[in-house]
């Protein structure tokens, strides 16, 4: 039995604190969008591949601050090596969350490389992050909520999640509305 | 101000980053960009982020100005082409991004397979929406480094300054 991928981020999402998110562009997004907007989220419409990156970026500018980016397994896929990237320069303030359904879904719901032989949380461990959470059951989201919440290093969680297709809840698409609102949330 | 002697550009882009406030600069190893990375990676006040392929670059530079902090991304005109699709988002969302080229492949290039890529990198550049400022002369270089991070941060524009081929110097090809 797999988990919902909309109740798993509410649940992330639920006690935030000061946490700054960036959504992954496709249903990481629109999961996103789902638990509740906020200014301090920034939702990638494009630039597939780039969403660790932007983290990584964020978290460097903002060490004083939580960082948390929410993607899916095709869109971290397109930029792998962004973890060895992220790996080697180990902010201990950012912590990557992958909903793994398996499928490249906003394209119709065709197999990933996930759905073979290919592991992110493996991927992820050879880059050398140094936390890493493979998610796979009900009981084992709440560690992963703990340890967001206390964590004082660089972490990946790999959460697998069905491959329902859910409603499309759609956050705003201006992207220059996106970024002036986040800066301005966090007074930047 | 200051200017550092033309002979060492590489230590006038360093000095133009830091009295610019850029806080981050993200690179690919390059062998014309070597100085200069080697300037950054000692700097306490600069974040140096080595990449595995230039387009994370982009992205670490949206993240990083979403963050309130300038970065700079250096590559070698091949990167150019890495890089085409996350410069839509620098320009869907009007991010800041400053990229500084080390040109191949336009003047004494030994490798033929760095051609295509150094003969269209300012099309391509102007095509993706980023504004191209060739500098020839090394005595031009901090300036133009400087005139771009006004520009690129001021302004939230995309700029690219490209330092040609011969500026840089010819490849060495025997060891």
């Amino acid at each position: 039995m797999s988990l919902d991928r909309r109740a798993v981020v509410r649940t992330l999402l639920s006690s935030r604190g000061d946490t700054l998110v960036v959504a992954g562009l496709g249903s990481a997004a629109w999961d996103v969008a789902a638990a509740g907007d906020d200014n301090r989220n920034f939702y990638m419409w494009g630039g597939m591949g780039g969403a660790a990156m932007m983290g990584l970026g964020l978290a460097l500018a903002q060490p004083g601050r939580r960082v948390l980016v929410v993607t899916g397994d095709g869109e971290l896929l397109m930029g792998l090596g962004s973890l060895a990237t992220i790996a080697l320069r180990r902010p201990r303030n950012l912590a990557i969350v992958v909903l793994d359904n398996g499928m490249f879904g906003e394209t119709g719901m065709q197999p990933s490389h996930t759905s073979g032989p290919t592991s992110l949380s493996g991927v992820a461990r050879a880059c050398g992050v140094p936390v890493v959470f493979d998610v796979e059951r009900e009981a084992e989201v709440a560690p992963l909520v703990r340890e967001l919440a206390e964590s004082n290093d660089l972490l990946f969680a790999r959460v697998r999640v069905a491959t329902d297709e859910l409603p499309r809840v759609l956050p705003e698409r201006d992207g220059q509305v996106l970024k002036a609102r986040f800066r301005a949330a966090i007074g930047v | 101000m200051a200017r550092t002697s033309t002979a060492d550009w590489p230590a006038g882009i360093h000095a133009a980053l830091r009295r610019t406030r850029v806080a981050q600069v993200a690179y690919v190893p390059d062998a014309g960009h070597a100085r200069l990375i080697s300037l950054c990676r000692d700097d306490p006040a600069i974040d140096d982020v080595l990449l595995t392929t230039e387009e994370e670059g982009v992205a670490l530079a949206a993240g990083a100005w979403l963050g309130g902090v300038r970065s700079a991304l250096l590559m070698q005109s091949s990167g150019v082409g890495n890089c085409v699709n996350m410069f839509a988002m620098t320009r869907t969302c009007r991010f800041p991004l400053l990229l500084i080229v080390t040109m191949r492949g336009e003047w004494e290039e030994f490798n033929p397979w760095q051609v295509p890529m150094g003969t269209t990198t300012e099309a391509v550049l102007r095509l993706a929406g980023v504004e191209v400022r060739r500098v020839d002369d090394a005595a031009d270089v901090e300036g133009a480094i400087d005139a771009a991070v006004a520009h690129a941060f001021g302004e939230e524009a995309a700029v690219a300054v490209l330092l040609s081929q011969r500026l840089i110097g010819k490849k060495e090809w025997t060891r």
